[in-house]
């Protein structure tokens, strides 16, 4: 079974979101839902463990071998989003049973677990293929699964996010989809390997420039990176909170993944910044992103649209990270990315608690909260300062290495500018814990209670993660290092 | 390179008019009809590299040796089905969106919105 | 242009079109099933969704000009990108040197197929088709979380009778009808099963399949057509597909080898490779036709739905 792990760690997903709808009832299924995540985070668990010992696993699927059949290739790179994806998955699962009986309709239970697996299987798919065409096959599997998930929010403004997401991202996959085809239509290759090996001699061609920029833009649409990041703040903020907590956590680092792994591994470091000025390009937008959107986080006042556009911050810093092209960079984005993920997991997972009692999301309603859901408050303040990149949290450790990424290679502007941009954070975290802490609650509130459990657990799960990693920095340090010097070596 | 090309430019021509319809337009349905013709645009593009001159259908037949070329046919049909799959996905939104806000136009959706907020 | 249905007409005849583009491009696999799925469902689909919101296009604002800007610099690039192309039809090209060549000249003898679309659809690069099989039955998941009418028996009964005023109208049709749905549905089959020999497959059966039930439900009634086809068992046949497939792919794994290698599925692997693709494209058919099926009727069901009470969905 060992050898068969690269391909059991999509398979089983995939075949149980079908088997979900011979389940039939929603309490089975989302028992069944959380196993099958579960035991896709010991895969990724024992394929991390297996990279590390051994180097680059190679899976021939249908035992043709690459480029004539599908080949999954797994470094520690893969190894390491799976984990995030999968942990993320299992943990914000265990909090999805009442979450979700309270907010969607009876008969569209099961159908919800169906397409979360379905979602689950996607983005796993994406990031343990070697092939380009497959990527874009569970891209696509991904992308309906997330337009679906997020079109069952209760409020009609979810229908609405979730068509602009489908048409921004279907314009993003058909991009990318013709980048592919330029690519093959150069080298007569799909897998990724070959085209590394294939697409040097054909580098300075005007078709492999072009297909090298639709591709990129593809992705930055599905990346949500400034200014295609329209979709993203009113799909977070109007989808179920389940779907917000796992998609703010996951989605968008397949992108980022998808775009290290295409500028690196297959056109490589030298070209990838030597043709278009992406470098530059990529630290201006990413810059942009960072301030426009924390303040205009700063001024919602519905706390979701909140964190939502402090999503589209956080990605600005990882491209920052990213643009920087030195291993260091590098290491520092992969580092934000891991944290990223369990800070947005474990805040929005308890936006979903409060959503649970409250009914609510808006600001004037947290007025109070600080004493009636003491430690659902506690756990979005901890996660704030994690924001904020206070000391002793994960947040503090990725902006730790991304500032001296930018210092080691001379960009000091850049470093001052991180850190500017941890000051917005501070204002729009505080308009929280204002109001939570030193406002009276509203007269016609009444009794709120503390959120029950299922909600706590996984919440508090993630914020002592959050807290472990910051204090303990050891395993997202190895990982991201090696995985960041992987891919330095591959490439030409 | 006009006659090695023209077929190439067409397409592109034929992309751009469904890109257009889909971020020009404010219909939600008509979006996805652009959004549609984009598509198969770009199958069409992917089916002219699959061409060679004097071959024939990937068919293995007796007295032919030159064949086009399969890959690429693969490819569309993955990228046919994927495209129904948005198209529907779509559509059903589009047909929620009309029963949520009684209209399928962009730019009344985008009022009601900001009248609630 | 603001009719939609003139529109929707229109992107039907681009699809037909672009359908007999391929058969001259050789690609006969291909413009099957876009003749059947982009000029067939599509169209349909788009008909039964202008029902529901409205034929006409209602504004009449101005176009943006950046957005002219934006087309205009896409189409620009991809023109540039054109200039290195190698010419349309070359027999050198990179594309045709490569991967390619196996597939021609070695398929026969690994696979045992003629046609050679679907050895590679099917074994070659079978991990894709299964990815695609699952995009299906996503999309049809989606469209039933989005759509789903909980039906009342009362309200069927209503139905039924005004259905039955309507179709007598269409005597003719339905007479005609009744001939040929046999014969589409014999098709369909023939299709499926001579994928390996001609042009067709799993996608192509499974779309004029379920067409041939839509045209039934269409002339005869929804609630008939309900009748016949049970709901929840669509469903579960959408399911079974997927796992079809997969359960292939598992016995190879369970018989020592990776996933998907229909070698390891008989004594002779070209056996082996027969048993695997006929059962995958079986799946694949399965799941198509249920899943075509789900969005038609959940999207005319909604559309009766919101015709009679004109209220607002859940």
């Amino acid at each position: 079974m060992l050898a068969h792990l690269p391909v059991l760690q999509v398979i089983v997903p995939l075949l149980a979101a079908p088997s979900c709808i011979i389940l039939r009832r929603p309490g089975w299924v989302w028992l069944f839902t959380l196993l099958v995540s579960a035991a896709a985070f010991l895969i990724s668990i024992a394929l991390l463990r297996q990279v590390m010992a051994s180097g680059v696993i190679v899976y021939e699927l249908g035992g043709w071998e690459a480029p004539w059949g599908i080949e999954y290739r797994i470094d520690t790179l893969n190894a390491l989003l799976s984990l995030i994806i999968t942990g993320i998955s299992t943990v914000v699962l265990l909090a999805a049973r009442i979450s979700i009986q309270a907010e969607i309709r009876e008969d569209r239970q099961t159908l919800f677990y169906v397409l979360y697996l379905l979602s689950l299987a996607g983005m796993l798919g994406i990031v343990t293929t070697g092939d380009a065409f497959n990527v874009f096959v569970f891209l696509e599997i991904f992308s309906l699964s997330a337009y679906a998930l997020i079109a069952l929010g209760r409020d009609r403004r979810a229908l609405w996010a979730s068509y602009q997401y489908l048409i921004m991202g279907s314009i993003g996959a058909t991009f990318i989809l013709i980048g592919i085809g330029l690519m093959y239509q150069m080298t007569g290759t799909l897998n990724m390997e070959d085209l590394a090996r294939r697409l040097p001699e054909v580098a300075q061609t005007r078709t492999v420039f072009t297909a090298f920029g639709f591709l990129i833009v593809g992705i930055c649409l599905k990346l949500a990176l400034f200014p295609l990041h329209l979709w993203l703040p009113n799909a977070y903020a109007y989808a179920p909170s389940i779907v917000t907590a796992f998609l703010a956590a996951t989605a968008t680092k397949v992108a980022l993944y998808l775009l290290i792994r295409f500028t690196y591994s297959v056109f490589g470091g030298s070209f990838s910044f030597t043709t278009l000025p992406l470098q530059t390009l990529f630290v201006v937008l990413g810059l942009l992103g960072v301030f426009a959107a924390s303040m205009t986080a700063i001024y919602q006042k519905n706390v979701k649209h909140l964190f939502a556009y402090s999503s589209v911050a956080q990605i600005g810093y990882m491209i920052v990270g990213y643009s920087i092209g030195t291993t260091a960079g590098l290491m520092a984005t992969l580092l934000h990315m891991f944290n990223h993920a369990l800070m947005k997991g474990a805040l929005f997972l308890a936006l979903g608690a409060v959503m649970y009692r409250i009914g609510s999301v808006q600001l004037r309603d947290f007025h109070g909260l600080g004493r009636q859901m003491p430690f659902t408050m506690a756990a979005i303040v901890v996660g704030s300062l994690s924001l904020i990149g206070v000391p002793l949290t994960v947040g503090f450790v990725s902006k730790w290495y991304l500032v001296l990424a930018a210092i080691e290679n001379g960009w000091w502007p850049v470093a001052v500018l991180i850190l500017l941009g941890s000051l917005l954070a501070i204002v729009y975290t505080w308009k929280i814990v204002e109001a939570a802490y030193f406002k009276a609650p509203q007269a016609g509130n009444g009794q709120v209670r503390e959120a029950p459990l299922s909600y706590l657990v996984p919440v508090w799960i993630l914020v002592s993660a959050n807290i472990y990693f910051g204090i303990d920095t050891r395993l997202s340090l190895q990982v991201t290092t090696a995985a960041a010097q992987g891919l330095f070596g591959a490439g030409p | 390179m006009f006659l090695g090309l023209y077929n190439y430019w067409i397409v592109v021509v034929l992309m751009m008019i469904g890109f257009y319809i889909v971020i020009a337009h404010g219909n939600l349905v008509k979006k996805i009809v652009g959004l549609n013709i984009f598509q198969t645009s770009v199958f069409i593009f992917y089916i002219s590299v699959s061409n060679i001159d004097g071959g024939t259908a990937p068919i293995l037949t007796e007295g032919f040796n030159r064949y086009s070329n399969p890959l690429p046919h693969v490819l569309i049909l993955t990228a046919i089905v994927v495209g129904i799959a948005t198209t529907a996905l779509g559509l059903a939104l589009a047909m929620r969106i009309r029963e949520a806000y009684g209209s399928i136009e962009e730019e009344e959706i985008q009022q009601r919105d900001n009248r609630e907020c | 242009m603001k009719d939609l249905f003139a529109v929707v007409m229109l992107s039907g005849i681009y699809g037909l079109l672009s359908a007999s583009f391929f058969v001259t491009m050789d690609a006969v696999d291909v413009a099957i099933t876009e003749a059947a799925v982009g000029a067939g469902i599509a169209t349909l689909l788009m008909l039964v969704a202008v029902t529901m919101t409205g034929r006409y296009e209602q504004t009449a604002s101005h176009r943006p000009v950046w957005v002219l800007v934006v087309v205009l610099v896409t189409g620009g690039l991809l023109l540039y990108g054109t200039l290195d192309m190698p010419y349309f039809g070359s027999v050198d090209a990179p594309a045709h040197l490569h991967v390619a060549p196996r597939y021609i000249n070695d398929s026969m003898q690994e696979i045992g197929v003629s046609n050679i679309v679907t050895s590679v659809l099917a074994s070659y690069r079978g991990f894709d088709t299964l990815g695609e099989v699952v995009v299906i039955f996503a999309a049809g998941i989606g469209v039933l979380a989005l759509l789903s009418v909980a039906r009342r028996p009362d309200e069927d009964a209503e139905i039924d009778s005004i259905n039955v005023s309507m179709h007598e109208k269409y005597l003719i049709l339905r007479v005609v009808a009744k001939i040929l749905i046999p014969f589409i549905l014999l098709f369909a089959l023939y299709v499926q099963f001579h994928g390996d020999y001609g042009p067709g497959g799993g996608f192509q059966a499974g779309v004029i399949f379920a067409a041939a039930i839509i045209l039934y439900s269409m002339l005869f009634g929804m609630s008939t057509a309900r009748r016949v086809i049970n709901q929840p068992l669509i469903q579960l046949l959408s399911a079974i597909g997927v796992l079809i497939y997969g359960s292939v792919g598992l016995i190879s794994l369970l018989n020592g080898g990776n996933f998907l290698d229909y070698n390891l599925l008989s004594g002779d692997p070209v056996a082996g490779q027969h048993i695997g693709i006929l059962l995958v494209e079986l799946g694949i058919g399965c799941t198509v036709t249920s899943v075509m099926l789900i969005i038609y009727f959940n999207f005319a069901g909604r559309t009766e739905d919101y015709m009679r009470n004109g209220r607002k969905g859940a």
